[in-house]
């Protein structure tokens, strides 16, 4: 009896400390949507929980090993106690109506973080290797931004056009795959004025540790005037081909991969890349010409310039041949002076 | 003696001649289609890889009692070491004995654990510290994979390893139900290591173990021999797995009710029921994929009308329950030494005997869990949330009876009792992290972040590896006869235990603040340093103590002191008889007479064995 009172009341103090010490500790990142608040108060009840088992077992375990140690000398075995069958209903019973009563609490919170508000914003997300982009179909904007306006629900379709990507802000807490060949939907309602970063969740290959985003969380009217001028930036006609192709290398994300002012990403840089000598893997040389360009965007696979991964999507080969042709001519704006 | 004559070196020359004719097979018959023979670099690839595995077991001889048989010609069992050779050889060929199997199957799981965990540390140096360090992206994207399943297939094997020694042992049986079906399951897992790291040299493969497609449907060619690889680790592991059946079901000692089974046999009994059952849905799914990439059928492939999903629905519906085939047996070792450490009997024998089973019916019911992010209908999240949070019920039975086992009782501390401390210890991180990830909402949050890599490891290094251990220095005098190093045992303890702590609550800490899974760099913002570093000292600090076992273990096998016949006090059969067991284990068939755990009760007997049968 003497053990069951001292063992009760170092299970409190040590369930008491351990909650106190994980709710000290900031465990979770700033919380900056209005799905946090769901997410947060779940998971703390949750630790609070664990704190409780964490403590029972561990003190359980930590006074028999110190009080029933057998001592030096002594041969004899243990009580022969076999079991108890009222325990073992009240450890069954118990953690079930526990963990169901968490279970339907989750499917609670569930509905509401699923819930779809009046005036949500749409914004549509597509994923590829290695990169992300953006379209908000109201304003006819695409961008490699997303902006957001705060307080307002906004309803993201995702998809993706090669791998499986999935879609995350730590800040918003909740995720999303993207995946190619379906859409998928994700509501985030963003409550802190701030930047943050998109990070690619599920592993998509030779860049995915770098596959980030920026996001930017803005008040609605900030939100207004950046669509207004972003529509104003993608201007339909009396563009030169080279133009053209800056905004294409934007909006495809070849930029992910390949700089513009001579650093080396994931591919080679565009600066000064149009008719220079290209070592290829197979030792032979080529020169960057009009055809070369070409042929790296739809049959990336072909050529594979030495030092560089073969990882470049097949998938560019798909986009208008004029699309093609205005990127070419973009690279070459970069190219040698 | 002549060099062909040990059997893993004519199995090796063997997968090596039908690698070739393989090949050649696929070469010959494009041409005399009109195709470019070398074009064809899939099927080359896996037509090679499936023949060189089937060439080295027909080359060891693996086939040969069968193609006997058939021919209508007896041939006897025997065992014992071989007439015209060493001894030793007998551990590199075919052999039928189930305490050498069972030692093959140990050494191979450790030399995987070996290769598998220095794979790690390598790879735990690239993220010490954030930027790029010395990993290539691709390299490293691979050697995850090679960690994942490397440490998945060591955890089968592991498994198998002491299940097919000790089980026959501890039911009383003379060999394994079907001994000829048990060798040939062993030495599948040779040539298909060999294939399995093959892969690395045909451009690796940058999807992790899971090899979810599209990705793995456009990863270099070595994918393929990963596949080919797991689809033979399955097959090895579901013939074993009905081989552990049969011999529980079919070969246990009179007397020995499904009550009185050693509680170690619930455990193999529960996760054997799984792998007959589940391993087959990896197999297709990974099948699957190698069909897409070889002969353009497009499963998973949306532009021909697949869906990649599919596939991940048929992966979990194996991998998930396959966690439970990994902890189920290690957990049966918990519960088969604590009793004989505290001197008092298992408390609720039946209690933990059917949660084994409770756990694995449910295991099949929750593998949706796994995609609450992966846009399946979302109203299915629901009943997978709930069947996911049912586990935790049988679990926690399984928990609160070994804390009232040694509640009382007289606790000695040698260094397998330590293990499985340290077990219960570690079990306990992975069981409590375990229920957040089944709340759907939180998990949207804790999905695919090191927070589940911290879980995945804490529940695997507490239900297999902490156990394991245990096991091997239980039963090392046993096995060998001698005793294992105390001090150094006491060593290896006091190094890993602690650091496994700082890993996995490290991982778990970086993952709550936004450490993904699978990166081979992370975002300086973030501020992990400290417990990046921290991490990764602690994986370097786990591989030395590991160094120290192995060290200890070989070392005491040659040198140790001659252990006495039981040295632990238990009333289990097998140290009732001399060690290292004798062939055929007890000469004359033992008698079950009581309940296996009555530590405690004055004058109880579990089993009588004949000793003078056995050897003496």
């Amino acid at each position: 009896m003497k053990h069951i009172v001292t063992v009760t009341v170092l299970v409190i103090v040590a369930t008491v400390l351990v909650f106190l010490v994980l709710r000290g500790a900031q465990l979770v990142p700033e919380a900056a949507s209005a799905e946090s608040t769901y997410v947060d108060e779940m998971f703390y009840a949750m630790i609070l929980v664990i704190s409780f088992v964490f403590s029972l077992i561990v003190v359980l375990m930590l006074y028999s090993i110190v009080v029933f140690r057998r001592k030096p000398g002594d041969t004899t075995d243990g009580p022969h106690v076999t079991g108890h069958t009222g325990l073992e209903i009240t450890w069954t019973v118990v953690p079930f109506l526990v963990v169901m009563a968490f279970g339907v609490w989750g499917a609670m919170h569930l509905e509401e973080i699923t819930a779809a508000e009046p005036d949500e914003l749409e914004v549509r997300v597509l994923g590829f290797q290695f990169g992300w982009r953006f379209e908000y179909p109201d304003a006819g904007v695409t961008s490699n931004q997303l902006y957001l306006p705060v307080d307002r629900q906004t309803r993201f379709v995702l998809t993706s056009q090669d791998v499986i990507h999935s879609f995350w802000i730590p800040e918003f807490r909740i995720k999303q795959d993207a995946v190619p060949g379906m859409f998928t939907e994700l509501r985030i309602t963003p409550t802190e004025v701030g930047d943050y970063r998109v990070r690619c969740a599920e592993l998509c290959g030779y860049a995915h540790a770098a596959m980030y985003a920026p996001v930017v969380v803005v008040e609605q009217q900030d939100f207004e005037a950046w669509l207004e001028g972003e529509a104003v930036a993608v201007p339909e006609t009396e563009t030169t081909p080279a133009e053209r192709g800056a905004l294409l290398s934007n909006e495809n994300g070849c930029l992910s991969c390949h700089s513009i002012d001579g650093t080396t990403l994931v591919g080679p840089t565009w600066l000064g890349l149009y008719g220079s000598e290209r070592p290829l893997d197979d030792g032979s040389t080529v020169t960057a010409d009009d055809e070369y360009l070409h042929t790296a965007i739809v049959d990336p696979a072909a050529q594979i310039v030495q030092g560089f991964p073969n990882v470049m999507p097949q998938t560019y080969g798909s986009l208008p041949e004029e699309d093609i042709q205005a990127l070419v001519e973009y690279i070459k704006s970069l190219g040698e002076e | 003696m002549k060099i062909l004559s040990l059997g893993i070196i004519r199995g090796i020359a063997g997968q090596i001649v039908a690698t070739a004719l393989g090949i050649g097979l696929v070469v010959v018959t494009r041409l005399l289609m009109g195709l470019d023979p070398w074009a064809g670099d899939e099927a080359i690839v896996v037509v090679g890889g499936i023949s060189g595995v089937i060439g080295f077991l027909i080359a060891i001889g693996a086939f040969n009692d069968w193609v006997q048989w058939a021919r209508g010609k007896e041939v006897p069992l025997r065992h014992g070491p071989p007439p015209d050779r060493p001894a030793w050889t007998r551990y590199f060929g075919v052999d039928y004995d189930h305490k050498v199997i069972g030692i093959q199957y140990s050494v191979l799981s450790i030399i995987l654990i070996i290769v598998s965990g220095t794979t790690a540390s390598i790879f735990r140096l690239e993220l010490a510290a954030a930027g790029p360090d010395f990993l290539d992206p691709m390299v490293y994207n691979t050697m995850i994979g090679i960690h994942g399943w490397g440490m998945l297939a060591a955890t089968l094997i592991g498994i198998a390893g002491f299940s097919n020694y000790l089980l026959p042992l501890l039911l009383g049986a003379r060999d394994m139900a079907f001994p000829r079906l048990n060798a040939f399951a062993f030495w599948i897992n040779v040539p298909t290591g060999f294939v399995f790291w093959a892969s690395m040299l045909l451009g690796g493969w940058d999807t992790g173990w899971t090899a979810y497609p599209p990705l793995s449907a456009l990863a270099p060619l070595g994918m393929q021999l990963y596949f080919v690889s797991v689809f033979f680790y399955g097959l090895s592991s579901i013939l074993g797995a009905l081989n552990l059946v049969a011999t529980i079901v079919g070969l246990r000692a009179p007397g020995m009710t499904a009550f009185r089974m050693p509680i170690m046999a619930w455990g193999i009994l529960a996760a054997s029921i799984i792998s007959l059952t589940a391993t087959q849905l990896i197999s297709l799914a990974f099948l699957m994929v190698v069909m897409q990439r070889v002969l353009g059928m497009g499963f998973f492939d949306p532009a021909q009308g697949g869906q990649p999903l599919l596939f991940q629905h048929l992966f979990w519906f194996y991998s998930h329950p396959a966690v439970y085939v990994f902890v189920l047996p290690g957990l049966g070792i918990i519960s088969e030494l604590l009793p004989v450490f505290a001197r008092k009997p298992l408390f609720g024998y039946k209690w933990v005997a059917l949660s084994s089973i409770a756990i694995a019916i449910f295991g099949g019911l929750v593998w949706a869990h796994h995609m609450f992010t992966s846009g399946m209908p979302e109203w299915l999240r629901i009943p997978f949330m709930f069947s996911t949070l049912l586990v935790a019920v049988p679990t926690g039975v399984k928990f609160f009876s070994w804390v009232a086992t040694i509640w009382g009782g007289k606790l000695v501390f040698p260094t397998p009792m330590l293990f499985v401390l340290g077990a219960l210890s570690v079990f306990l991180i992975g069981g409590l992290s375990g229920p957040p990830n089944g709340i759907v909402t939180v998990d949207l949050f804790v999905h695919d972040t090191y927070w589940v890599v911290g879980h995945f490891h804490a529940t695997l290094f507490g239900g297999f590896i902490f156990p394991f251990f245990a096991a091997l220095y239980y039963w090392f005098p046993k096995v060998t006869g001698r005793m294992y190093n105390e001090r150094l045992g006491r060593i290896h303890f006091a190094l890993m235990t602690p650091a496994f702590w700082v890993q996995t609550l490290g991982q778990i800490r970086v993952g709550l603040l936004g450490m993904r899974r699978r990166i081979v760099d992370w975002d300086p913002a973030l501020n992990l340093d400290a417990w990046q570093t921290a991490i990764t000292i602690a994986t370097w600090v786990i591989a030395l103590s590991v160094g120290i076992m192995i060290v200890n273990l070989i070392w005491s096998a040659w040198r140790g002191r001659v252990a006495e016949r039981n040295p632990w006090g238990s009333r289990s059969p097998e140290w009732q008889i001399p060690s290292p067991t004798p062939d055929y284990n007890y000469g004359h068939p033992i008698q079950v007479v009581g309940d296996p755990y009555d530590y405690g009760l004055p004058g109880s007997r579990y089993v009588v064995v004949d000793a003078a049968a056995a050897g003496e």
